[in-house]
């Protein structure tokens, strides 16, 4: 039964999906078919750089690989958009017709009408990246622009206000200096499960200091059953009001540290406010309840909201004002919320008020910071177009562009968008259907073909985003083409893979390289675009940048690829977020106006007099709670009694992999749901239940499990949306109960935010 | 090779991630169904929802990873009527694919869903240890893919004398029964009194319908 040792070759390849870790795996080739795969092997595991071992999502990937959805042939769309009928035609059909409509377009419309989707389906690779389409769109002349990231536009735009720069975390192996560590919905766990990651590095920091770890959130999470000393579970959206409770209780019990907040923030106490404020507007005056709303923001306030007892945050708070130093962080699913951007900016008041900032063992109150080796992409250009959408907000530069502006939409760049988007560029983005939220307003809006008129895409797999192309091109898979991939942010350690090409491509399967370089050669830009070099010349090119950044690596790129992968351990100490700030305010200010840390913004104060917001969205100068539209609220709506959010799952990443049968297999798609919700409805665990609100309904089975809080469902976000009967979803794809409604500042993606009823699925006799 | 291979799970650091399965799957090429490793989700505790809408609860879970324990005293063997199920001298359990007839028999004695039934080939497959591994002095398939390295292998009487061999870990059966060659770190909250009232939170994953 085994084949062991009789193998044709073993080549490094890699994993590359956006979970954080980029990690390393040997293929085992027979007979031009990968056969088997195993981690990283090299060094020695006792100390760093330690083996990267892949989670089961890389060790699956043969069984991705050789799916059924695999796409082999170039295909062109018949009938209507989006139903998912289309007929094969050849590469130069297909290629003939995207250059015709993309010079037809941007004569018509100009480059800002011309957007590459965001996706992150295919990272890692130099020049297997989506930036192929970047180089080639800039060269035309240009691209709309998108800023932000689904998975961090609320809490890099509260990092930015409050402290001047987006990441400014220390390593998680600095959990070693630490008396204390409090996880605000942070679960690598799940989400960086890589064995060269993050959960590795915490595990020896565990291991080796015995940290106590407390960790926040509405669900008993992975990392909470492996690594939290308690488990405080949290109403979804409302970690700022049980920072609220927090601060109350140390600045009451005078447990904060106000040398650093005299010398280091904006806006603490009346002594450092910015003297043009009117008076009562500090922190410490919303904390006591003597700012304009005149509530004290005690403990007992906070409770109700957060679902915490009263006396459960005293002890939490007296914890962290006495544990110094107190390793604070929070991952992303605080902020990918209503109300995301003042989350994350009051997580981090508990180590501003403790003064945990910029010390061993403490933290900025952001997430875990990486360690890597800066190598170089592909040369992109310069973009000739400056205007930029938030990488949330395209469906309404589709559908209503003229409500896409600078204060209604975070547009930047123009005031207002002048063109609606017209041609999408779907490269490995499952972001056109699946992930974007409301996928029925998505389909919607992308059905009329008056509006959006020419959808390519390029994948490996029948996505559903896929479903929606005009032409639909196979890409080459990590097993199909050779490329170089370094570490990614949820590592500390650097690497460089260099990944072979494995097998021959599948069916008809092309590079995005040589997609992008026929399209140019159509457009009458080959040279510009090729610089005269083909695919494989460009991986060599690229190690050759590489070992600019790293000189010791070998002079000769056959060489490299024979030894196949390199690791670098981090240099020292781990790396600890604002040091140097911390040591000298003066000489080292914040990138902030005022070069301090602003517990009150004076930009934010600006904004929230001048940008246009729905009713009941709020911007403040401080990290105020507000309740936002998916707060639970019985009386407004009592369809829809339960807050849904959608957990980071292990069976795949964002929706990569989720048709593998095998990770299907070992974790399949349930929703979560509390014995006592279960049973007011009498639903069982495996039953199948229908989950539903204003946007949509889905069917999934029931996970029943103590480890959710009552009143919340965690559907776990990514999977396949498949439409049956009636636009019903019958996979679990959570986004179909998901609001395009963005958040006030960053205008990013509430996908945690959720009301939703639940019920057992009857069929219909 | 080991006088007597067993394994070591640190339920500690057990993150329930999976990839000891998939490691195996990939392997030995499994279909699905064939689950020589599984990852048992053990949880349980009580929500009290007090009046001002807050609650207090005593939540707590643990995985166990678990394969074929290769058991010292292996009730498969015994319950096999057509002796296809058999020891090695290194204590080793494997199925003779030339004797088995498929009758599932060891499937229903073995405490721990070891010997899995495949319908394909119409007979029982399961864990080997690796043992072509082994013997070339490398680790198991499952063990080396180990992210947060939880789980591991070794000598049995190194490792019983390191961690204990006693008592088990509920949900685990008592060791007595078969003398597994597995040995566990036990998770801080199977020591909880509550923790006796849990459940196994998996069992799709663990065993089909």
């Amino acid at each position: 039964m085994n084949t062991i040792r009789t193998y044709d070759k073993v080549v490094w390849s890699t994993c590359n999906v956006n979970c954080g870790s980029r990690c390393p795996v040997r293929l085992f080739v027979k007979a031009g078919r990968v056969v088997r795969i195993e981690s990283d092997n090299t060094g020695d595991d006792a100390s760093r750089p330690h083996e990267i071992r892949a989670c089961l999502r890389g060790r699956g990937l043969r069984r991705w690989v050789y799916s059924k959805d695999r796409l082999q042939h170039p295909l062109k769309r018949i009938g209507k958009r989006g139903e998912g009928r289309f007929e094969r035609i050849s590469w130069d059909q297909a290629l003939d017709t995207i250059a015709t409509e993309l010079e037809r377009i941007l004569k018509q419309y100009g480059n800002e009408a011309v957007f590459r989707i965001y996706g992150t389906g295919n990272l890692g690779g130099v020049v297997s990246s989506r930036d192929q389409v970047d180089r080639l769109m800039h060269i035309l002349g240009g691209r709309l622009n998108l800023h932000n990231s689904y998975s961090t536009a609320q809490i890099y735009h509260a990092m930015h206000y409050t402290y001047g720069e987006k990441e400014t975390g220390n390593n998680i192996s600095d959990l070693v200096n630490s008396k204390l560590a409090v996880f605000f919905g942070n679960n690598p766990a799940e989400t960086r499960m890589c064995g060269g990651g993050t959960v590795r590095d915490l595990v020896l920091a565990k291991q080796q200091s015995g940290v106590r770890i407390i960790v926040i959130d509405p669900r008993h999470t992975d990392t909470a059953a492996g690594f939290a000393d308690e488990w405080i579970p949290i109403r979804p959206g409302t970690d700022a009001a049980l920072v609220g409770g927090l601060a109350h209780v140390l600045i009451t019990e005078g447990l904060v540290d106000q040398g650093f907040l005299d010398s280091h923030c904006l806006g603490y106490d009346q002594a450092t406010m910015p003297r043009d404020i009117p008076p009562g507007n500090s922190y410490k005056a919303y904390i006591l309840g003597e700012g304009p709303d005149r509530i004290p923001k005690t403990p007992e306030w906070a409770a109700p909201i957060t679902g915490i007892p009263a006396r459960r945050i005293t002890r939490l708070a007296r914890e962290i004002g006495t544990a110094r130093p107190a390793y604070i962080t929070q991952g992303w699913g605080p902020q990918r919320h209503a109300a995301g951007e003042q989350s994350a900016r009051a997580i981090c008041m508990l180590p501003i008020l403790t003064g945990n900032v910029g010390m061993p063992g403490g933290n900025s109150g952001d997430r875990e910071g990486p360690f890597g080796i800066p190598f170089p992409g592909i040369p992109v250009g310069d973009n000739p177009v400056k205007t930029s959408i938030p990488c949330f907000m395209w469906t309404r530069a589709i559908d209503a562009p003229h409500n896409l502006t600078a204060l209604n939409g975070g547009l930047r760049g123009r005031e207002r968008l002048t063109t609606p988007i017209k041609f999408i560029w779907n490269f490995a983005s499952n972001t056109l259907i699946n992930q974007h939220s409301d996928i029925n307003r998505t389909k919607e809006i992308l059905r009329n073909e008056k509006k959006c008129e020419m959808i390519v895409v390029i994948d490996n797999m029948m996505t559903a985003s896929a479903r929606f192309a005009d032409i639909l091109l196979p890409a080459t898979s990590s097993f199909e083409e050779s490329d170089l991939c370094y570490q990614s942010y949820g590592m500390e350690l650097g690497t460089l893979i260099m990944r072979q090409k494995a097998i021959e491509p599948l069916g008809e399967s092309r590079t995005l390289f040589d997609i992008c370089a026929q399209v140019a050669k159509r457009m009458g830009v080959a040279e510009n675009f090729t610089e005269g070099r083909n695919h494989d010349q460009w991986v060599e090119y690229m190690y050759h940048q590489c070992r600019k950044v790293k000189p010791e690596l070998p002079e000769n790129y056959r060489d490299a690829v024979e030894t196949g992968i390199f690791k670098w351990a981090r240099p020292g100490e781990p790396r600890v977020g604002l040091k140097e700030f911390r040591n000298d305010p003066v000489s080292n200010p914040l990138n902030t106006p005022s070069g301090k840390i602003e517990i009150f913004s004076p930009r934010l104060w600006d904004m929230a007099q001048t940008w246009e917001l729905p009713k009941g969205d709020v911007i403040t100068a401080l990290p105020e709670y507000h309740p936002t539209w998916g707060n639970l609220d019985p009386e407004r709506s009592p369809m829809y009694p339960l807050q849904c959010i959608g957990h980071h799952y292990k069976q795949r990443t964002h929706s990569t992999y989720d048709n593998n049968p095998w990770l299907e297999e070992a974790a399949p798609q349930m929703v979560w749901m509390n014995p006592l919700d279960a049973r007011q409805r009498d639903i069982h665990h495996r039953d199948t239940v229908r989950i539903f609100n204003t946007f949509g309904q889905t069917m999934v089975r029931a996970k029943v499990t103590p480890r959710i809080m009552p009143g919340v469902l965690s559907l776990p976000q990514g999977a396949w949306h498949r439409e049956v009967a009636g636009g019903v979803d019958a996979n679990g794809s959570i986004n179909v109960l998901t609001s395009q409604r963005p958040s006030p500042i960053a205008k990013g993606n509430p996908q945690h935010t959720n009301l939703v009823q639940v019920e057992k699925f009857q069929e219909k006799s | 090779m080991l006088k007597r291979p067993a394994f070591y799970l640190d339920t500690q650091i057990c993150t329930g991630c999976k990839t000891c399965i998939i490691a195996c799957k990939d392997k030995h090429d499994l279909p699905a169904g064939v689950r020589w490793r599984r990852v048992v989700e053990f949880t349980g505790g009580d929500w009290d929802c007090l009046p001002d809408g807050t609650f207090n609860q005593n939540v707590f879970a643990y995985y166990i990873s678990v394969s074929c324990n290769h058991c010292q005293d292996p009730v498969c063997v015994k319950a096999c009527p057509s002796k296809a199920m058999h020891q090695d001298d290194h204590g080793i359990v494997t199925v003779d694919p030339e004797k088995c007839v498929g009758c599932r028999y060891c499937e229903w004695v073995c405490p721990y869903s070891a010997p899995q039934f495949d319908k394909k080939l119409g007979r029982m497959t399961k864990c080997d240890f690796c043992r072509e591994d082994l013997q070339q002095g490398a680790p198991p398939a499952c063990v080396a893919g180990c992210p947060t390295r939880a789980l591991q292998f070794g000598e049995y009487d190194q490792l019983a004398a390191e961690y204990g061999s006693d008592p088990p870990m509920i949900p685990m059966p008592p060791t007595a029964l078969t003398k597994p060659s597995f040995v566990l770190e036990t998770h801080r909250d199977a020591q909880l009194e509550h923790a006796r009232k849990g459940t196994i939170g998996n069992p799709e994953e663990v065993k089909d319908a």
